[in-house]
């Protein structure tokens, strides 16, 4: 007979080990599928997690995809932690990228060690600002933030897309939906000759630390969490509900924003209509997965990041779309959500034949 | 002038068509969300059905087959969600989010063979009608059974809610769990119920894209159709009627995209298609700002776990 207790605390090291536990069974659950549909299961889990970073170039681009998940996840922690569901990362990076890309369009025809710390803080300030948007309505006008945050991402998304085909775009660019390139000075310096990987990971880096320090070290951390851990606990120490709430919507938009400016400036070079293939909303697992833990971020997003590059091999070794890296980017979170029942349950296995006897 | 008239007529017939997938994934996520599930799954849930109805359409060579299908696969995706966020006790939004990318990702794989392949035609209802009356012909005649029904809905839907005594029952779970639990009602089963009522719409709603309104599979089909639906449900303040109103106005925004980017209009596009969420974040300004007036509309326990100690 199986009996299932509520737990009084959670025990620690469970809550950190149940993602390993959730990254098995999502490797065997889509091994499953793989099988069903009539591949080699072993041989196509090798080309998804192995193949893609059994080389130099391979480790580069999972860190080049890393950095920007892992930027916006730090943020997301903020919000998260103090109960707060902002889940328009991806409209606060689009909107940074936006911003960022603005003024990296200002400086086309220019150079200037000045340019890029100008755009990577437009980003930061872009991302910012759109993330107040649900933040104020949420704040003053009691609207519920998943929604506003959510709605906003569409229309970020189409902003983007009207000003790369409108007035931003290319004048030589042939009418290709896309603006000028950016010049040299707007761009992320390169860590390696010939990979991708750009100074933008030392942004994800700063943002780790920072948000350490600021979680576990400052008073506005302490806010965060006792709200997080109880509203009414917050309320009754006194603590000011509304700025803390603008606070971690603007810390969450400044990360998201800085993710998109480094897409823009790193990579990518230019505006065009996909900046981003829903880093804002993978960010969400990786968070998650993470344990909104700044450390446990990086590991998530290292294998969230792996998830998109084993979906780009997949394609071109197995020929199948590369969406089935949201296969596995779904079946994470479930498998993590599912196994959180753990931490709050106790499921006790009791000897059946004992109690029989005993009555 | 006759030939204005009979263009507008046509014309709304176009938006009613562009209208029922909204109609069905909302009326169908109204449920779930009036029993207080937030299910942000619903652009999986219908890529989900858009696949499986095409697939079986295919293979089967049965369109009834393929509706009812489409369905099942609706009603077995949504089961996942049902049980994390009710048996599991998993976070609402969350959940929701991983079905979406989950069913995106899943319907991709599955419709690989299936890319390319031309649909099949489905049967409209008094062809002759639609051709013989101008102007009300094209509005009223000449569509798919599943569009007769999806108009419908909203009305089945609010009369199901309001005069009857299991609509009663979803809308007490979703307002007040506690107190429904202790008048004796299995709070987690009418939840479950209502996640896979939801999941059954939203795989039809898929299933009407890819078997009707483009009858072919591409990846990604819904194309942010699930989001619009689920904004719809917020910008209808939960009423089954104002659903229907909404769907016609957001599908109405949908069509005149179209013949604006025909004719070489000045208004950009982008603009149109943001005018639904941007729509939706006004209703929820205006209705949340006064507590009266959420508590009216708002199922009061929407997103939040239930949990009963045994």
């Amino acid at each position: 007979m199986i009996k299932i207790e509520k737990r009084n605390d959670v025990p620690m090291a469970l809550y950190f080990f149940t993602p390993f536990i959730a990254i098995i069974l999502t490797i065997l659950g889509g091994g499953i599928i793989f099988y069903i549909l009539g591949f080699n299961p072993i041989e196509a889990l090798k080309f998804y997690f192995i193949t893609p970073i059994s080389n130099l170039y391979g480790l580069s681009e999972l860190l080049l995809k890393a950095t920007p998940l892992c930027l916006i996840a730090i943020g997301l922690s903020f919000c998260f932690k103090s109960n707060n569901w902002n889940i328009g990362a991806e409209g606060q990076l689009t909107f940074g990228a936006i911003v960022g890309g603005g003024v990296a369009l200002l400086f086309y025809n220019q150079e200037g060690f000045y340019i890029l710390p100008l755009v990577i803080l437009a980003g930061a300030i872009g991302g910012m600002i759109f993330a107040l948007i649900p933040a104020i309505l949420k704040t003053y006008f009691n609207t519920n933030e998943i929604l506003v945050s959510l709605m906003l991402v569409y229309v970020s998304k189409l902003l983007l897309d009207y000003l790369v085909v409108g007035p931003w775009s290319n004048p030589e660019g042939f009418n290709f939906p896309e603006t000028r390139q950016f010049s040299d000075s707007s761009r992320m310096p390169l860590l390696f000759e010939g990979l991708r990987i750009h100074a933008g990971i030392f942004l994800a880096l700063a943002a780790v630390m920072l948000s350490w320090f600021i979680l576990y070290k400052t008073y506005l951390g302490f806010q965060i969490k006792v709200s997080g851990l109880s509203l009414k606990t917050a309320k009754y120490a006194g603590f000011k509900g509304k700025t803390m709430i603008l606070v971690v919507f603007m810390i969450s938009g400044a990360c998201a924003g800085l993710a998109g400016v480094g897409e823009i400036t790193g990579p990518i070079g230019q505006l065009h209509r996909m900046v981003s293939p829903d880093y804002g909303f993978t960010a969400i697992i990786v968070a998650f997965l993470g344990r909104l833990n700044p450390f446990g971020i990086i590991f998530a997003s290292l294998v969230v990041a792996l998830t998109y590059l084993g979906a780009e091999t997949a394609q071109i070794f197995l020929q199948i779309p590369k969406y089935t890296g949201q296969v596995f980017q779904g079946m994470i979170l479930f498998f993590l959500l599912a196994s959180d029942y753990l931490l709050f349950f106790k499921v006790k296995i009791l000897n059946l034949k004992k109690n029989e006897l005993r009555n | 002038m006759s030939l204005e008239i009979s263009f507008i007529g046509i014309l709304i017939g176009s938006i009613m068509a562009s209208s029922v997938p909204l109609i069905l994934a909302a009326s169908g996520e109204l449920i779930t969300e009036r029993s207080g599930v937030l299910n942000l799954g619903v652009e999986g849930m219908m890529i989900i059905g858009a696949i499986s109805g095409f697939a079986l359409m295919v293979i089967t060579d049965n369109l009834f087959i393929a509706i009812v299908g489409s369905m099942l696969s609706g009603v077995i995706i949504s089961l996942i969600f049902g049980f994390l966020t009710q048996s599991l006790l998993t976070n609402h939004v969350a959940t929701g989010l991983a079905l979406t990318i989950f069913g995106i990702g899943l319907s991709a794989m599955l419709g690989k063979n299936f890319v390319g392949i031309p649909g099949k035609e489905f049967p409209i209802l008094f062809s002759s009608l639609r051709e013989s009356i101008p102007f009300f012909g094209p509005i009223l005649f000449g569509h798919s059974i599943i569009l007769y029904f999806a108009f419908t809905l909203p009305f089945l839907t609010n009369y199901f809610l309001k005069k009857t005594k299991l609509g009663l029952v979803v809308r007490a779970v979703g307002d007040s769990p506690v107190s429904a639990s202790n008048q004796g009602i299995n709070v987690i089963l009418v939840r479950y119920c209502c996640i896979l009522y939801g999941g059954a719409m939203c795989g039809l709603a898929g299933a009407y894209l890819s078997l009707i309104y483009t009858p072919q599979w591409i990846e990604n089909m819904t194309a942010g159709r699930g989001w619009i639906a689920l904004a719809l449900v917020v910008f209808a303040t939960w009423s089954p009627i104002k659903v229907l109103i909404g769907a016609l106005i957001f599908g109405g925004i949908t069509i005149l995209q179209l013949h604006m980017q025909a004719i070489g209009f000045r208004i950009p596009v982008q603009f149109l298609s943001a005018l639904p969420y941007l729509m939706t974040i006004i209703v929820l300004v205006v209705i949340s700002r006064d507590s009266r007036k959420i508590k009216l509309n708002t199922p009061t326990s929407l997103g939040r776990i239930f949990y009963k100690e045994k």
